[in-house]
Order: structure tokens, then sequence, then C-alpha cells
């Protein structure tokens, strides 16, 4: 069986989103594997080790620095990766053409996503990929296992979770819950060094983006920070009660 | 004309229907506006959408009752090129997030993603949504025949009905066969008041020490002030409270009149999903918490002596 994980590579949560002239610029900022995706990897590798025949393949879409997303997910243990080139900013259902066409190319039978990115706090990269291959698609996944060309879990609808079952060849997107994604040991970042990392140009594929991003700003709502001191609790908590019903007005 | 998508549950309209046909009013397309009722059993529905558009289009059948995405996206596909419809609006729920893409791609139209606001001059449609786990606001345009975009929950007013009914028409649709069987469900539906749709909303984090204690602080102060609770994933993830009560990134998202944080660090992603909130107000111990940046109000207090004050204040 051959596993595709789609991997991107964004702003580390933990660090400030800086924009300049319009745009987010991430130029010198800390980039990681999404922990979406990496849920998909980790996933992977999993129906590998559990002696399952499998191939597990990343694959990443965008400008030269997306290699050492790349070289993190094989150093968690993917077999190869792929990435496509660009320096065009795509969106999801763009970027959907190029995961597709890949999977065709290396006869994929399992393709990974994050349920949710975390730069265009998109989810539709897996739907959109698994709409252009007319494969079936489990999205927010928390479960999965795997018999034969059978796979079943739990995934999240609207209200709680449901019990799924579909055949393969399928999209599942993946979200917190479905596993912990182990950390690349030192050993198997030296031997990710030598794991195929093959480069692939944009052009092959003809992509148009759909969308332009057009202007981009940070919206920090005025606060009015009024924090009380909590010593003498049932003075500050008649103090909070008052505040909240008469100033702000927002509890009867 | 404009399509849209009517989200309903349990025989009555969402919330979202009427938000989205505020969006379809104000959009600055062409054409009447379109619902389009997908379901089993849903006359109902369907009359009380038909107070909101200008036409309803029904296709009420047994194998509807259950959602399936390549079931819905190929419905909505169909519509919306028989129809020649420029703009198809979905709900921004899980279900409409999650089919949405696959109907960009049958129509090969672009796909505007939980938008904010969306209007459309001269053929371009431009529209704003929150990227980078919501801090940031992003303006994108598509030029397009075509746009398919789903609206982020609560972010539009809710369209009042008229007292003229539109017209409905039944449909027919070719439809794909289901290939995802779902063969269990479990509800976590609570008594409480829907989180998505409560004006206070009283949430909990790892300080509130355990499952009974989110019991006597959280849902206690959320009984007397009549409010939703959430969680933190930290304490989803321990087990002391359903996901269906997780707020944030990876959770639901809410935009309540006031939402009270207790014993919550703040997180980026805990805050992805509350940030927009209206009044924010924070109890937590350590002054340093980040949650303290973004409330209106708060109290540096430990929980198990503040909120049990607070509940006692409110009574009064
Ligand atoms: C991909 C991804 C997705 C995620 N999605 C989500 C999500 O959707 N929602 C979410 O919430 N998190 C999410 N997280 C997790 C998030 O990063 C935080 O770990 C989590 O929000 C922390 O929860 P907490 O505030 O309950 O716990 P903590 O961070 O441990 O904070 C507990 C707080 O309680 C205070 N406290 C302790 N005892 C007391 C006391 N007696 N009195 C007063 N205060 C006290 C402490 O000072 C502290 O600030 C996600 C993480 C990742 C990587």
């Amino acid at each position: 069986m051959r596993i595709l994980a789609l991997i991107r590579q964004v702003l580390d949560a933990e660090e400030t989103v800086r924009i300049r002239a319009g745009e987010v610029d991430l130029s010198a900022s800390k980039l990681v594997v999404d922990t979406m995706d990496e849920y998909g990897v980790e996933q992977a590798l999993r129906i590998r080790e559990s002696g399952v025949d499998a191939e597990v393949i990343a694959l990443a879409i965008g400008a030269e620095r997306n290699r050492e997303a790349l070289r993190t997910v094989l150093a968690m243990g993917a077999d190869c990766a792929i990435h496509v080139t660009t320096e065009l900013a795509l969106d999801p259902i763009a970027l959907s053409k190029v995961a597709a066409q890949v999977a065709q190319q290396e006869k994929i039978d399992l393709i990974f996503c994050g349920g949710q990115q975390a730069d265009w706090d998109s989810h539709a990269l897996g739907a959109a990929t698994a709409e252009r291959l007319q494969w079936p698609q489990a999205t927010w996944v928390s479960a999965l296992e795997i018999h034969g060309q059978t796979l079943t879990g739990r995934h999240d609808a609207e209200d709680g979770s449901e019990m799924f079952s579909v055949q393969l060849p399928a999209v599942v997107t993946t979200q917190q819950g479905l596993n912990e994604p182990r950390y690349p040991t030192v050993p198997n970042i030296m031997r990710a060094k030598k794991k195929e990392l093959r480069v692939v140009s944009m052009e092959s594929f003809q992509v148009e983006p759909k969308l332009k991003v057009i202007g981009a700003e940070i919206q920090v709502r005025a606060r009015l920070h009024k924090i009380l001191d909590g010593k003498d609790a049932s003075a500050a908590a008649a103090e909070l009660v008052e505040l909240l019903r008469n100033e702000a007005r927002v509890i009867a | 004309m404009i399509l849209m998508v009517v989200e309903h549950a349990n025989g009555k309209l969402s919330k979202s229907t009427y938000e989205m046909a505020t969006c379809a009013r104000e959009l600055g397309r062409e054409g009447p506006v379109t619902a389009l009722v997908l379901g089993y059993a849903t006359a109902t529905v369907a009359n009380e959408v038909a107070l909101l558009v200008d036409q309803v289009l029904v296709a009420d059948h047994a194998e509807l009752a259950q959602y399936d995405p390549e079931i819905w996206s190929a419905a909505v596909a169909q519509i919306a090129s028989e129809g020649d419809a420029n703009a198809v609006l979905i709900g921004g729920s899980r279900s409409g997030r999650e089919y949405s893409p696959r109907v960009a791609v049958k129509l090969d139209a672009p796909l505007l993603e939980d938008v904010v606001s969306v209007v459309s001059t001269e053929g371009v449609v431009l529209a704003e949504r929150y990227t980078y786990l919501a801090r940031v606001t992003e303006k994108v345009t598509a030029d397009a025949p075509v746009v398919v975009i789903t609206l982020k929950q609560a972010a539009f007013a809710a369209a009042t009905s008229g007292t003229q009914a539109a017209e409905q028409f039944d449909v027919e649709l070719t439809l794909p066969q289901r290939r995802v069987q779902i063969t269990g469900k479990s509800l976590e539906k609570s008594s409480r008041i829907s989180l998505a749709e409560a004006e206070i909303v009283v949430a909990g984090g790892r300080g509130v020490g355990s499952a009974e204690g989110f019991r006597t602080l959280v849902e206690g102060l959320a009984d007397v002030l009549g409010a939703a609770v959430g969680a933190t994933r930290a304490i989803v993830d321990t087990g002391w409270r359903p996901y269906s009560e997780q707020v944030g990134q990876t959770g639901k998202t809410v935009q309540p009149k006031i939402y009270i944080a207790i014993g919550i660090s703040g997180a980026v992603q805990h805050l992805s999903g509350m940030g927009k909130s209206k009044c924010i107000v924070a109890i937590n111990k350590d002054a340093d918490a980040p949650i303290f940046k973004v409330a209106d109000y708060g109290i540096v207090g430990d929980v198990n002596q503040i909120v049990p004050a607070m509940i006692a204040a409110v009574r009064k």
C-alpha cells in the first residue's frame, strides 16, 4: 500500500504574526510542520509498523523552505518525500490539483491531510483532493483502523461523533486525539538526510490560484484590562459582578 | 441565481440559515435568492425558509435523511449548474466546511471559506476571513462567474422572515452511491444551551482541578447565569468533559456577549475559538497568564475561593 501524507509548513503557534505591507510576513519567523498534519504522518507510520506492507510518502507544495518540513517528516520515519516548488501563494482548491496529480502518479491508496490548516484556517485541502480523485473522504478522524482494503474509525460530526467504514482508496483528514506524533530522534534525523527528497517543478501541474489575498491585518480588540486583586475573594467577586451588571451590562 | 443551501436540524431551520439569507440579500450578485432544502421529511423547514427567500427548491428523499459529503456536493453542484448560479452559499458548520470544497471543484469555482463579510462588485467578490488561528483578518478576492462561499457562524445578522411565502419547487437529483457507511453515532447532547448560540459562556480549564471542580465551579456559575459551558482541550483530553464542549482551534468557535474563563491559561489555540467574544472575563491565580492580555475584566486569585463568591454575588 502507498500512503501519501500532505504536509504544510506553518508558523509556529507560539510565534507572533508579523504583517508587512499588508501581507503576513514569515521571513523572520519560526516555521514548523502543521501539528494537524503530523497526526497524519504518525498514523501512516503506525499503519506501516503494524505489519501492513506500506510505503509512506510525504508531499509538500510551496517555497523552498518547505524542504525543512519534509526533512522533519522523513526524520519521523516517512520513506521518501516530494517537494513541488513554487513561490506562488496557492489556495487549497488550487493546491488540491497538484496533490491529486501527485497521488495518481505515485499510485497512492490512502491520503492523510490535516483537518485544519494553521495558516489559512482552512478545512478544504483534503476534501478538494478527494473530489479531484473521485475518492471518498473521512474528515476530522480521531480513531482509525485498517483491515485489508477497509478503513474503519471514528470522526467528529456536527453533534458528537460517528463511527464510519469506507473502502480504499480514500482521503482521511486528521485531528487531535488520533495519536501522539513522535519526535524525530537524533539517529533518525541523521538517517533522514540520506532518504530521497525529490524536487519537482510546479510547471507540469498547470495550476492557477483561484483567490488573491489583497490585505491582511491584525485586529486587536481594545480590551479594558480591569483586573482586580482577589486576596479578599468575596469583595473582589462582588465588585466584578457589579461591574458586569452595571458597567458592561452583560449579565442580568 | 444566488443559491443557499439550507441548514436544518430536528425539523427546524438552524440559525445559520437566517444568517445566510442576510448574506444572500446583501451580496450584490444578480438573481433570485434561492434556497435548496436537502433532507427527508422537510416540509416544515421548506415552509419556514420560504419566508426568507425568493424561491425554494426542495429535494425531500429518504436517501437524504443521512448527510454525506459526496451526496450533498453532487446535489448542490447539480442545482447550481442547472440554475446557472453565480454564488453558492453554504453554512460554516462542520458538514458545510466538509462538502463545500467538493462543490467548488465540481464547479471549477473559487472557494471562499468561513468568511465574516463578503460583497460582490462588478463581478469581483471581496471577502474577509480570519486566518493564522484567527489572529489575522485577511481580505481575499475572487474573480469568477460562480463562487462557493461558506459563512462563519454568527458573523452575519439573522434575517427576519417576511410574510409572503416564496414558491416551492421539487427538484430531481442524480445522486452518487454512498461510499462512507455510518455504523454508529454517539450524540453528545447536553441539556444545556448550545455553545454556538449562547450569549453567555462559562468555560473551565485545568485550573478547576478536577471533574468535580468543573461541576461545582463552572457549571455552578453557568447555572446561575443561564449560560452554556465550554472547556479547554487540556481537560477534554483528560476526560473531565466531552469534546463537544471544547472551545478553540480544534473545537468550537464562539462569540458570545460574555465569556468567563475559569482557570484557563489562554493558549493561542484556545484564544482562536473565543478571542472575538464581546466581553472576556478571566479568573486565574497567575497574574501573568496570557488570558489576562485579552480580558476586559478579571480577578487574580484562586478559583476555589473566587468562583463560589461570584455565584453568591450573582444570586444576591
Ligand atoms: C494542534 C493543536 C490544537 C489545539 N486546539 C485546542 C483547542 O481547540 N482548544 C484548547 O483549549 N486548546 C487547544 N490546544 C491546546 C492548547 O495549546 C493548551 O494546551 C490548552 O488550551 C491549555 O488548557 P488550560 O488552559 O486548561 O490548561 P493550562 O495551560 O495548564 O492552564 C491552567 C491555568 O489555570 C491556572 N490555575 C491553576 N490552578 C488554579 C487555581 N486554583 N485558581 C486559579 N487559577 C488556577 C494556571 O495559572 C493556568 O493559567 C491545541 C493544541 C494544539 C497543538
